[in-house]
């Protein structure tokens, strides 16, 4: 089976400051892979790099085109990389605001999306973004409001509902769950849990948060001052970690 | 089936002056198919951590682990996923609740993982369900609020909605009344009858004599204090 994505070496400094360095591995078709570590740890400028919002300074990001097989989307063209990043990506940012427009409807935001693809018969994609609301468990007769008037909880959902319209193979997600309240926090694991078992995605979570990659990561990848310090199946690095670091993380989440 | 070899496992705690803690060294152990083999031993002689070594929950220093040819001591984590999908089952004590998901979805989930028909997997579950006496009316619920029994046997329902052919079994009677162990105990040997390799804790005495062929004594496995 070829990896849907194949990461070799790659480093990013702030100036002599490291971001992240030697990261390698392969993600297959339908995993999911979290990625954890304390803030500052490097996590998000590695998830950065490798959807190509940030140029690593050095390494290889190889992604499984649809027609080329593996190509390395650091060196690739930019309007090649912005057809994946329409198409068979997706980017889940932990600020809604941030992967919405703000000013554009919630049937808008979805819409757009397709429009980006080619889709152009109104009708077609209005109920396609009708039912993609549906699925993320937002009522139908929200469709012409814009996301300002939506509450936190709904707007992850429509951002995350914006992002998998267009039926991507690989999502990334940068503290998905971050900044909602414990039972919204629930329901967007369950629904994110739900739409990637039935769409067969890969996904690289970010997180911070080990019930979140417990619930939702195939696999685990444990990061410290921009280096990657241990890897392996989720419950395995949970529940017998191996690295000084991993245990006092796991150690020291408090008991509900 | 299951074929265990030298096997060893230590912990090493960084974080409290880099202890090491040697807790089993030369274990060896082989189940066929069809066969059923009671780990026994003192509380924390090592039942669990084997238990959860061959499920790949953790890591071996040394030995191997054959599963249907797989070696889980050295397996990467997507051929150990696609074991516990396809050939290892695992019934630990306590269910973990995934919120807002029904009863009978969570016991129908591995048969959903390996690709069974929605509507036939369903059936199953509500089948074994119905078994383990659980009530109707709670299937379309999350098992989150159920007692601690019914979460057990809703637990157990989800082990065995899949004919695996290796089972872990970790105290599957404790804590059922007098009806629901004896479901549990055929469920138990109708697994051994179609031909699955089964290894188990059983403090229940009388259950364990029922459904095992042999017995094994992990403190045999403990390495000498040096």
């Amino acid at each position: 089976m070829t990896p849907l994505l194949k990461v070799r070496d790659v480093a990013k400094y702030y100036g002599g400051r490291i971001g992240c360095t030697d990261v390698a591995f392969d993600l297959y078709p339908g995993e999911v892979m979290g990625i954890v570590g304390e803030s500052g740890s490097g996590k998000s400028t590695l998830l950065n790099c490798l959807a190509g919002h940030l140029d690593p300074d050095s390494g290889e990001v190889l992604f499984d085109t649809r027609t080329e097989g593996l190509k390395d989307t650091v060196t690739m063209s930019e309007p090649e990389r912005r057809m994946l990043s329409r198409t068979d990506w997706a980017f889940v940012h932990q600020n809604a605001r941030d992967g919405l427009r703000m000013g554009v409807s919630a049937g808008g935001n979805v819409g757009e999306r397709l429009m980006a693809v080619g889709a152009r018969h109104y009708g077609d994609i209005r109920s396609q973004a009708i039912d993609w609301l549906g699925r993320v468990e937002i009522d139908e007769d929200r469709v012409d409001d814009r996301p300002s008037a939506f509450s936190g909880g709904m707007q992850q959902r429509l951002q995350i509902a914006r992002n998998l319209v267009t039926g991507p193979r690989l999502v990334f997600m940068d503290e998905p769950t971050g900044g909602l309240d414990v039972s919204v926090q629930a329901r967007l694991l369950d629904l994110l849990r739900g739409l990637v078992r039935q769409m067969g995605l890969s996904a690289i979570i970010v997180t911070h948060d080990l019930a979140v990659v417990r619930l939702l990561a195939d696999r685990l990848m444990v990061m410290k001052s921009g280096r990657v310090v241990e890897t392996g199946l989720t419950d395995q690095v949970l529940d017998d970690p191996q690295h000084a670091y991993t245990q006092l993380l796991v150690s020291s989440v408090l008991q509900v | 089936m299951i074929q265990i070899s030298d096997l060893e496992k230590s912990f090493t705690l960084h974080n409290q002056g880099g202890a090491v803690i040697p807790v089993m060294a030369g274990a060896n152990l082989s189940v066929a198919p069809g066969e059923c083999v009671a780990l026994i031993g003192a509380s924390g002689a090592g039942k669990s951590t084997l238990m959860r070594m061959i499920y790949g929950n953790y890591l071996s220093q040394g030995g191997s682990i054959l599963i249907d040819g797989v070696d889980v001591a050295r397996a990467e984590p997507r051929e150990i996923l696609q074991l516990r999908r396809e050939t290892l089952g695992y019934v630990s004590q306590f269910l973990r609740v995934v919120p807002r998901v029904p009863t009978v979805e969570v016991v129908a989930e591995p048969l959903f993982n390996v690709g069974h028909d929605r509507d036939a997997a369903l059936a199953h579950a509500r089948g074994l369900l119905a078994r383990l006496n659980i009530p109707e009316r709670l299937w379309s619920l999350s098992p989150t609020t159920f007692s601690g029994g019914e979460q057990q046997r809703v637990n157990i329902a989800r082990g065995f909605a899949y004919d695996y052919p290796a089972m872990l079994l970790d105290e599957p009677t404790a804590s059922l009344d007098a009806t629901n162990r004896e479901v549990v105990l055929r469920l138990i040997e109708e697994a051994k009858a179609r031909g699955a390799a089964i290894i188990g804790i059983f403090h229940d005495e009388a259950a364990r004599n029922r459904v095992c062929d042999r017995e094994i004594d992990v403190t045999s496995f403990t390495p000498r204090a040096a």
